[in-house]
């Protein structure tokens, strides 16, 4: 682990950007896929037709694809961000749409007599997802949210290799190629880097359903 | 003091039409579930709708908050149209307390959000002064010390009485009960056909679905009784029950008379 000690720093850093990166992308596509699972069961056509559309194309294409076209294709649109902003636009999207479908399922999960009553009171569609559906939907979905964030927490290594610039994935490639430190050290360090946030992050969903579950 | 202050206006004004449904059909399908009805609910009117599994009668009540909707002909709440949806539809919804047979309370809420949801979000009403309201609701229906518990730790008598506090503090005009003790286990059937027949009592005007007798004998004005869809037979509640004119309710009521 020579190269791992004589490089903690630089991990350190790398550690800090990856998981800077990582919340953003957390935030960033639990708000898109909310927003898109209310648009999914909502009872405008129009809107439940855009977040179809929505998770068709992000569900289904490739992450790289992805993140070819936000870091090659939306400068040619005239787009112009850093790196760090077209891997994290891209992984938002991407992720976003099995956020989406996290919640739908969780949505579907919430009894229909939840609904009725909150529409019954006079609460708005909008009020009944905000006060009533969401809330229970959020903590049914909790495990496969928490399935979908760990995926996303790893592929923010491939968003990595498109150049956030800084992270982890990039100290690796510093440390193995122009230091020429041998690969596995350096990988291993860099999979620990990653374990620590993923390893965290489960004990802390671990802790949070059981805070929020809700008895029927 | 909300439900007190609807009691007085209604009081006020008894006998006027306040929920009218004039001609209304319904199918689900080639189900022709709702069959040319006609029928005015007037203010401080309590009209018990009785009648065989599958007739119609949820569907019935469920169409005058617009739960469901109607093919033909016409719902009017104190003169006017039901809106068909939006923001004046919610608020039309504001004014029909409903209370289910599977109660529905919020799960992930306690009692006192329950009861303060819809004054806080629906009427815009403060904290301190849904929270004083949502206490005195529950007080009345006997479940105050019950405000910091979640539903699910109530029992279902008790979650129906919160369900009724519920509706109350949105003070309806009208109050529709679907089948409201039909999920109760037996000895906690009176707890809320008691809380039921004090708001008869003080002038609220009620439709409610429901088998129990009891009930229909000491609180109704009148007995709406329906089969198929169709309203057959409508009379006060002791010609309906010592007198039924219809074969279906005589045929009905010989079954659920045996026991
Ligand atoms: N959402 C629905 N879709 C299709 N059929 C329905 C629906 N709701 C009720 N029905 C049917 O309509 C009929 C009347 O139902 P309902 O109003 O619930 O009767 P009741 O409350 O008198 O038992 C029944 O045959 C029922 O199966
Ligand atoms: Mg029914």
């Amino acid at each position: 682990m020579g190269p791992v000690i004589d490089n903690l720093d630089l991990y350190w850093s790398g550690f800090l950007q990856s998981l800077e990166f990582i919340l953003w992308c957390l935030v960033g596509s639990l708000l898109v896929g909310t927003v898109m699972a209310a648009f999914r069961v909502s009872p405008v056509p129009s809107l439940r037709a855009l977040a179809v559309a929505y998770v068709n194309v992000f569900r289904n294409t490739p992450l790289t694809i992805v993140l070819f076209f936000m870091a090659f294709g939306l400068p040619e649109l005239g787009i112009n961000q850093s790196y760090f902003f077209f891997a994290a636009l891209g992984l938002i999207l991407y992720t976003g749409a099995f956020v989406c479908e996290a919640l739908r399922s969780g949505v579907n999960a919430v009894p229909a007599g939840q609904a009725e009553a909150a529409r019954a009171l006079g609460l708005t569609f909008t009020q009944s997802m905000r006060q009533v559906i969401l809330p229970q939907a959020f903590r049914s979905a909790i495990p496969p949210l928490g399935s979908v964030q760990i995926a996303m927490f790893k592929n923010s290594a491939v968003a990595g290799a498109f150049g956030i610039g800084g992270d982890l994935y990039s100290v690796g490639k510093t440390l193995t190629s122009a230091r020429g430190y041998d690969y596995v050290p350096v990988l291993t360090g860099v999979a620990i880097g990653y374990l620590i946030i993923t390893l965290t992050a489960a004990a802390l969903l671990t802790l949070l359903e059981r805070k929020v579950a809700i008895v029927r | 003091m909300t439900a007190e202050a609807t009691a007085a206006e209604t009081a006020a004004r008894p006998g006027e039409p306040l929920v009218v449904l004039d001609h209304v059909d319904k199918h689900f399908g080639s189900l022709h579930v709702l069959q040319d009805i006609e029928l005015t609910v007037n203010r401080g009117e309590v009209v018990v709708v009785i009648g065989p599994s599958g007739s119609g009668k949820s569907t019935l009540c469920r169409t005058i908050n617009r739960l469901e909707t109607i093919d033909d002909g016409s719902i009017t709440l104190d003169g006017e149209p039901l809106p068909a949806e939006g923001k004046a539809l919610a608020r039309l919804r504001a004014e029909v307390g409903m209370v289910f047979q599977s109660f529905n309370l919020f799960a992930h809420k306690t009692i006192l959000e329950n009861v303060t949801l819809g004054p806080t979000k629906v009427r815009g009403m403060k904290k301190a002064e849904a929270d004083k309201l949502a206490k005195e609701l529950l007080d009345r229906v006997g479940v105050g010390h019950q405000a910091d518990k979640y539903p699910a730790q109530l029992s279902g008598g008790q979650q129906q009485r919160v369900a009724i506090a519920r509706a109350l503090a949105m003070q309806p005009k009208v109050m529709l009960f679907d089948e409201p003790t039909s999920a109760l286990d037996p000895e906690m059937i009176k707890e809320v056909l008691d809380v039921m027949v004090d708001l008869a009592k003080q002038g609220m005007t009620m439709v409610v679905v429901t088998h129990e007798m009891g009930f229909a004998r000491t609180a109704a004005d009148r007995v709406v009784f329906m089969a198929d869809g169709a309203i057959v037979e409508e009379n006060t509640p002791e010609e309906f029950f010592t007198n039924p004119q219809s074969a279906r309710a005589q045929d009905f009521l010989g079954k659920i008379l045996k026991h």
